[in-house]
């Protein structure tokens, strides 16, 4: 029986029909639209934004749906997208303590200026399958509760407080990156990464970083693979202002408002010779509300902090965090072993031939070697 | 390549909605930029700021890059993987060319003025008018020996390649010899030593004094470095093992080549082989012309001879004649 060796452009066409098909699955049941994608797969969406690095959530719904549901997919094909945009204006930096706040818990403190907001979160439901949702067609759940007045305006940052008191380390800008110039923070997405990357380069990858692998070197540094001792001084969601200044104008401008969910991790430092004890930071930030990422991003932070001073855990090795953190990267270089390598497998199996045939002779010498009279 | 009128080779008119070469003009500028440098360094790896492209990253988004950034209107493109122009990934990089370019295809190398190549330098010799494009997975030679960038960064700087030698060295107490097949590293202009990509050290003698210029692209790490025209590109070896490149005791069953790369192919589930090219523009040529390998008419040999004639018919379909060329569409 022959094998087929050769593709070819038929082969691949026929590949894309047969992928088309399969992504809309059975025809008798109606088409997923965007919109409802966009509504109803929220944190999907927020993923795939986040990690895209582009914020528009019509159009990572539509990339989830052209990605059959495949959120690295999905990402992939955002960034593409990215790829054919030219980068117009550099935004101030957003005022998180100016969020229109949704959610805003800290685990520091049971009571603080602004109170403790829950918004919506998995966090207290039981994970019981609802069997009720299966029912499809049925009313709208009803509105949430409104609170009989408005959230306090003044919902000063956990971190700003404890900073007042000097009990916090200062957050101070890197070398390079002060001052409004469009040039003033690094822009990985315009820049190569280089090592060591600095600390501004360094949220960049983490913020558009695989939620997995964060996620579990995070875990790694909580099960002793890195010291922290981290206690989550809040945890923020809602909608910021993003503001340019053009150029003509010489005054900021909003554009938009944009979901992040901000995450500061206060850890603990018993202080040195020159440095008093105190609390130390570990930063998330996320497009979209995607609280497991900002957290875990904000534990690999601190954990790549300590890395400053010398590597110890994989968590605190920046070159290892940061070469590797990217879902699309990873996904295509793993997946590229499947592309063909006739060639160079060739070039292995004449070695390997050698080499056996070469052993074999050797000890077949060895063999007549001992075998004769002495 | 100057354009002449007579060129049946036209290619399609390019996608709309985006730019020629798919890469805006920044970016453009900005990896000519580095190819510039690239080329000023030989061997030197040098950073650059890749894009995501819509192609997935290890299926050669590096070369993609460079091509894109320094592919023209009148530019006639070739691209391979694993030697061959009908091999899946070659299909589709060539497909996202014409789509974002426009440009003409070929797969003959001698037509071609610009080659993007995965694993593979052709057997037919280039000329000073080509530009050689190799995709690269691990830019870095030492990388495997030292996995931090900024050791192997220092190390390059230094001329520090005791690592290399002593790895090479092992092979041969080990193993009587150099047990790296394809890979194999080489120095360029007697100062950096590099990667020549995958491609088995059988073509890395082609890559010396070539009269064409070579440009290696890695998306995923990020790197670009180029082999100018006329350069040095010597194997490492030692005195008592010289460097030595595979021969096969073989001929090509289809053309009967006896000094091309065979690929070993199975030919039926009773584990017959063949051997055939694996550059099969080359393949091609030779049965054109008239040679004849030793299982030309065995039935695997008729089949594989039939797939690939298969595939220069695509060819020739996608690219009409001038007066037809309405057929493509925008």
């Amino acid at each position: 029986m022959y094998v087929a060796v050769k593709g070819g452009e038929v082969a691949i066409d026929n590949a894309h029909q047969a992928l088309a098909e399969a992504r809309r699955g059975n025809t008798a049941v109606p088409d997923l639209t965007v919109a409802q994608i966009r509504e109803q797969m929220g944190l999907a969406v927020a993923r795939v934004m986040a990690e895209g690095s582009l914020y528009d959530p019509d159009l990572a719904a539509l990339a989830i749906k052209q990605a059959w549901g495949d959120l690295p997919e999905a990402i992939f094909l955002v960034r593409a997208y990215r790829t054919t945009l030219p980068r117009l204006a550099v935004s101030e930096p957003v005022d998180t303590a100016r969020m229109l706040v949704r959610r805003r818990v800290s685990a520091t403190f049971k009571d603080l200026p602004g109170g403790q907001v829950l918004g919506p979160t998995f966090d207290y439901t039981h994970r019981l399958i609802d069997f009720a949702l299966a029912a499809e067609g049925g009313p709208p759940p009803p509105r949430a509760p409104e609170a009989d007045r408005p959230l306090d305006p003044a919902m000063p940052r956990i971190a700003d407080i404890l900073g007042a008191e000097g009990l916090i380390e200062e957050e101070t800008p890197g070398q390079g990156e002060t001052g409004g110039g469009a040039n003033a923070v690094p822009d990985l997405t315009r820049q190569p990464l280089t090592y060591p990357a600095g600390r501004a380069v360094r949220l960049q990858a983490l913020a558009r970083g695989d939620e997995g692998f964060l996620l579990s070197l995070a875990y790694s540094t909580q099960r002793g693979h890195g010291n922290s001792h981290p206690f989550v001084g809040e945890i923020r969601m809602g909608e910021v202002a993003v503001e340019i200044v053009p150029e003509d104008l010489g005054f900021p401008v909003i554009i938009g408002d944009v979901t992040v969910t901000e995450c500061q991790m206060v850890n603990q430092f018993a202080g040195s010779k020159t440095v008093p004890a105190q609390f130390t930071r570990g930063y998330g930030l996320t497009l979209g509300y995607n609280e497991r990422k900002a957290m875990a991003m904000s534990l690999v932070d601190r954990a790549l902090r300590h890395g400053e001073l010398g590597q110890e855990a994989p968590a605190q090795d920046e070159e290892f965090v940061l070469s590797h953190a990217d879902v699309v990267e990873a996904s295509g270089f793993v997946q590229h072993l499947k592309l063909p390598h006739y060639v160079d497998f060739q070039a292995e199996l004449d070695l390997v031939r050698r080499l056996r045939r070469a052993t074999a002779e050797d000890e077949g010498n060895a063999v007549r070697a001992s075998e004769a009279p002495t | 390549m100057i354009p002449t009128d007579d060129t049946a080779d036209t290619g399609a008119a390019p996608e709309s909605g985006y730019t020629f070469g798919y890469l805006d003009e920044q970016t453009k500028r900005m990896i000519r930029r580095a190819i510039l440098k690239a080329v000023a360094v030989p061997g030197y790896q040098v950073p650059f700021a890749g894009r995501e492209m819509p192609l997935p990253y290890g299926w050669g988004t590096g070369g993609i890059q460079v091509t894109a950034s320094i592919i023209g209107p009148d530019d006639v493109l070739k691209v391979i993987d694993q030697g061959a122009d009908d091999t899946t990934n070659a299909v589709s990089i060539r497909r996202f060319f014409r789509r974002v370019t426009g440009v003409a295809t070929t797969e003959r190398t001698a037509e071609a003025t610009l080659i993007q190549t995965r694993h593979r330098v052709p057997e037919t010799p280039l000329g000073p008018g080509q530009i050689l494009v190799y995709q690269v997975p691990i830019p870095e030679p030492l990388r495997m020996m030292e996995p931090r960038e900024t050791e192997t960064r220092r190390m390059h700087a230094l001329a520090d390649y005791g690592v290399m030698h002593v790895t090479l060295y092992e092979d041969i107490a080990q193993h009587g010899r150099i047990a790296t097949a394809y890979n194999y590293p080489v120095t360029a202009n007697g100062r950096y030593v590099m990667s020549p990509s995958p491609i088995p050290k059988f073509d890395n003698p082609k890559m010396h004094d070539a009269p064409f210029l070579q440009l290696f692209g890695a998306g995923r790490e990020k790197r670009i470095y180029a082999v100018p025209p006329h350069t040095s590109v010597v194997s490492l070896d030692f005195e008592d093992h010289p460097f030595q490149v595979q021969s096969w005791e073989r001929i090509c069953d289809l053309c009967g080549a006896d000094d091309s790369y065979l690929d070993e192919v199975i030919a039926d589930d009773e584990g017959s082989r063949l051997f055939v090219c694996s550059d099969s523009d080359h393949c091609a040529g030779r049965r054109a012309a008239g040679y004849r390998g030793p299982r030309a008419d065995s039935q695997a040999g008729v089949a594989l001879t039939d797939a690939m004639a298969a595939v220069k018919r695509e060819h020739e379909r996608d690219r009409p004649a001038p007066p037809s060329s309405e057929e493509m569409g925008p």
